[in-house]
Order: structure tokens, then C-alpha cells, then sequence
């Protein structure tokens, strides 16, 4: 009897198939990643049903955390050549009588912080090396009559880039005054149309017929 | 090199150069890719997020008289954001003084609440939308979505018949309030609507009603 032989089977599986595909996606992912700018306070934005998309650039975003800080951040226009955070800055270090150098209005450029900070602590704040320093120097911007920067950061903001739109991103938990104080803020400015950031949610409605 | 080689064939010994197979062991590629994989899946911000739109008016200069602009009473529609996620609503006239002031209906921001109310209020505009926006479904009207907005803008903006809400946020209402009602706006198809302030008569009314407000919130 001729002994019946079992076909001996390689264990090794091809991968090839598998690596195509894995590479495909790892460049599909890495070149749509957007990434999300640093955020200094975590912030639950509220339900809407709006469906409107937020813009890609030429946005200012007033973010108000919980624990009722405000924090600003504009973005570098559509085009990387324009440069208008360092621009911006500029123009507020003239205001306030501060000299940034080069390479500080370098790092402001590149690391798109969410700025929580005073202007006289910025230039500290720029030279910190690490996040947990950066974030002993978050207070939140001042927005008081007395010294309102938020203000000023506004101001010159549309200076340097008229067709910026206006951004809300609040927390859930924030309490009116605060958000009127911020959008009292704007309107001062000029600023009529908000955006506020919100989270998708479907609602149905229907109406009974009688 | 040639002639080390033909030496060794002259030594007889075959020696084959030890073969290596084809294949590479992916394994560790394979390891690294899903890492990274996940790293960018987890990181990208794939939704964006979506943004509500609201328009507000000019502030009104300190020096500046401008007359408030004329609405009808039967339509107006007075919501005060109150403390503890609940709204209180009244219609006609904004209250003028605290003598007489009108008995405000309590309310929450659910489905049945206040949405309820508003629908009851602006069925005719409701209708009309909803029913343009079947018909744009349906196939019956065929138009570019940018244009499907402006239609149902310019049908907000015709009607006569739906409610004009004043939305009044106390002190003691939070953001999240602020943007729910706005949104129910949306939801309900409310043609007109602002965002004005309280006024200290309203306020009053508020504490009287909802009790656990302090009188703080009456400093005028």
C-alpha cells in the first residue's frame, strides 16, 4: 500500500496582498491628516443640528472653557506665504511696547497654539520648552474693560486679514455672562456673523396632521 | 576574483552559493504599518466639526437714539433662558413693569417642551417648508442645494404668519442653553428670531417665578 501523502504546507501566508493594502491606507491617512491644533482645556462643545461645515482657513476661533477662560487662535491664511500669525503678533507687540524677535515670531508661527496668555507673558511663554511649562502661563486672555486684549487680538487680526470669519467654540457648562461679555467683545468690532461650534446631532421632526 | 573562482572549480568540490529564499518576512512591516495605521487614524481630526451660524445686530452706539423696530404684539414671542435648563415663556408685549406683568409658562428644552409650543405657533411656515423640501426630494422641483437655502431663507423671510421670538438669556443660563435654543429655532423653522438682553422686569418676574433664583440677579 502506497503511503498516502499529506501535502505538506508551507506556514509562511503571502502578506503581499496585506502590504499593498496597509500601505495604500497608511498614505491615504497621511496625507489627509489635518492635525488638531494643541488644545489647552478640554471643551465639550454643545448639539446642533446645523449641517454647515467649519471653514478651512481665514478663521479666528474665541474658545471659552469651563472654567470660564477665553483663549484666541487665528489661523496662517490659505496660503503658507502669508504668514499672518506673525503678522498679527507683530502689530500686538507694538500695541503693548513688547520687541518679538525672529525666531519668536518663528515659533508662534509654527506651533499653532490656542493662546490662553497675557501679553506680557507671551515672550516667555515662547520660550518655554516644554508643554507642561506653556501651561502655568495659561490664564486665559483678558477681556475686562481695563485691559481687554481679547480686544485687541480681534482688532488686529482683521486688520491684518479682512475676510477672517469669527468662530465661537464654548463648553456646554460656560455661563452667559461670559459668553455676552465675549460676543459684546466682537460686536464692538464690527463682527456681526458668529460661527458657533457645535457637534452633529439628527433631530426629526414631524408635524401631526389634523 | 576571476581567478580565485577557477581555482575552485579546478579543486573539484561543487560548491553552490547557499540559496536564499525569496521571500522576505514581512512581519515586522506589517507590525510597524498598523501602527502607524492606527497613530494617523486616531490623530486626524476625519470629522470636522460642524459650525451653527448666527447673525447678530450692530450694538447700538451709548449717544445714539435709534428707534426699536416696530413688531406686531400678537406675534411676539418672549423666551427667557432661566436657571436649571428651563425656559419660561410668555407672549405679546415684553413686560413693562412688575405690577402687571403677564404669567410666564414654564418649559424645558426637550422635544415636548418648548419645540412643541413653537410648532403649535408656526405650523403654517413648518408646513410650507417641509413641504418644499419634499418636493425637492421628491424630484418635483429640481434646484442646486445652495439655491434650496436661499429658497427656504426667502420663504422665512415672506412669511407673516409665524411667531417672532426674542430670546432673553438670564444670568443664570449656561452656553449650552444659549445654543440649544437657536437651534430649536433652526429645527422649527422660526422665520425671525434675535438674541436680546433681559430686561430688569423680566428678570423680576423670572426670580418671583422660578423661586430658587437669587435677587441678586434684580440689582437695578
Amino acid at each position: 500500500m502506497p503511503k498516502i501523502q499529506i501535502k505538506h504546507q508551507s506556514p509562511h501566508i503571502d502578506m503581499t496582498p496585506m502590504v499593498d493594502l496597509f500601505s495604500l491606507l497608511l498614505t491615504f491617512f497621511m496625507l489627509t491628516a489635518t492635525f488638531r491644533p494643541d488644545e489647552p482645556a478640554p471643551v465639550d462643545t454643545p448639539y446642533s443640528v446645523s449641517e454647515k461645515k467649519t471653514p478651512d482657513n481665514n478663521m479666528m476661533t474665541v474658545t471659552i472653557s469651563a472654567d470660564n477662560r477665553v483663549f484666541f487662535n487665528v489661523d496662517n491664511g490659505q496660503d503658507t506665504i502669508l504668514h499672518y500669525r506673525p503678522k498679527i503678533l507683530e502689530e500686538m507687540g507694538k500695541r503693548y511696547n513688547i520687541e518679538f524677535t525672529k525666531d519668536e515670531l518663528r515659533k508662534f508661527e509654527k506651533g499653532n497654539y490656542t493662546l490662553g496668555v497675557k501679553m506680557q507673558d507671551l515672550k516667555a511663554f515662547l520660550n518655554c520648552k516644554d508643554a507642561a511649562e506653556r501651561t502655568a502661563f495659561e490664564k486665559g486672555v483678558p477681556i475686562d474693560s481695563l485691559d481687554n486684549q481679547l480686544a485687541m487680538w480681534v482688532l488686529y487680526t482683521r486688520q491684518v486679514n479682512p475676510n477672517v470669519q469669527t468662530l465661537i467654540k464654548g463648553d456646554g457648562k460656560v455661563e452667559y455672562p461670559t459668553v455676552k461679555k465675549v460676543l459684546s467683545v466682537l460686536q464692538d468690532y464690527q463682527v456681526k456673523v458668529f460661527n458657533l461650534i457645535t457637534n452633529l446631532e439628527k433631530v426629526e421632526v414631524t408635524q401631526k396632521v389634523e | 576574483m576571476a581567478e580565485i573562482i577557477q581555482e575552485d572549480k579546478q579543486k573539484g568540490g561543487k560548491r553552490r552559493p547557499k540559496k536564499h529564499s525569496t521571500r522576505i518576512d514581512m512581519t515586522p512591516m506589517v507590525d510597524l504599518m498598523c501602527l502607524l495605521i492606527t497613530f494617523f487614524m486616531l490623530t486626524t481630526a476625519f470629522s470636522k466639526p460642524k459650525v451653527m451660524q448666527i447673525v447678530l445686530p450692530e450694538k447700538v452706539k451709548k449717544n445714539e437714539k435709534v428707534e426699536p423696530p416696530k413688531i406686531a404684539e400678537s406675534r411676539t414671542l418672549n423666551v427667557i433662558l432661566g436657571p436649571n435648563n428651563k425656559i419660561y415663556w410668555y407672549p405679546g408685549k415684553p413686560a413693562q413693569d412688575v405690577e402687571n406683568a403677564p404669567v410666564m409658562q414654564e418649559t424645558d428644552y426637550s422635544d415636548t417642551g418648548i419645540r412643541a409650543s413653537l410648532l403649535e405657533r408656526n405650523k403654517a411656515l413648518f408646513k410650507k417648508i417641509t413641504d418644499f423640501e419634499n418636493q425637492v426630494t421628491t424630484g418635483e422641483i429640481e434646484l442646486k442645494p445652495d439655491s434650496v437655502q436661499a429658497r427656504i431663507k426667502k420663504i422665512k423671510k415672506d412669511d407673516d404668519t409665524g411667531p417672532i421670538v426674542l430670546i432673553k438669556p438670564s444670568k443664570l443660563s449656561t452656553y449650552k442653553n444659549f445654543v440649544d435654543i437657536i437651534d430649536e429655532m433652526s429645527i422649527v423653522g422660526i422665520g425671525t428670531y434675535t438674541v436680546t438682553d433681559i430686561s430688569w422686569v423680566e428678570e423680576h418676574m423670572l426670580a418671583s417665578q422660578s423661586g430658587s433664583a437669587t435677587p441678586s440677579t434684580t440689582n437695578k
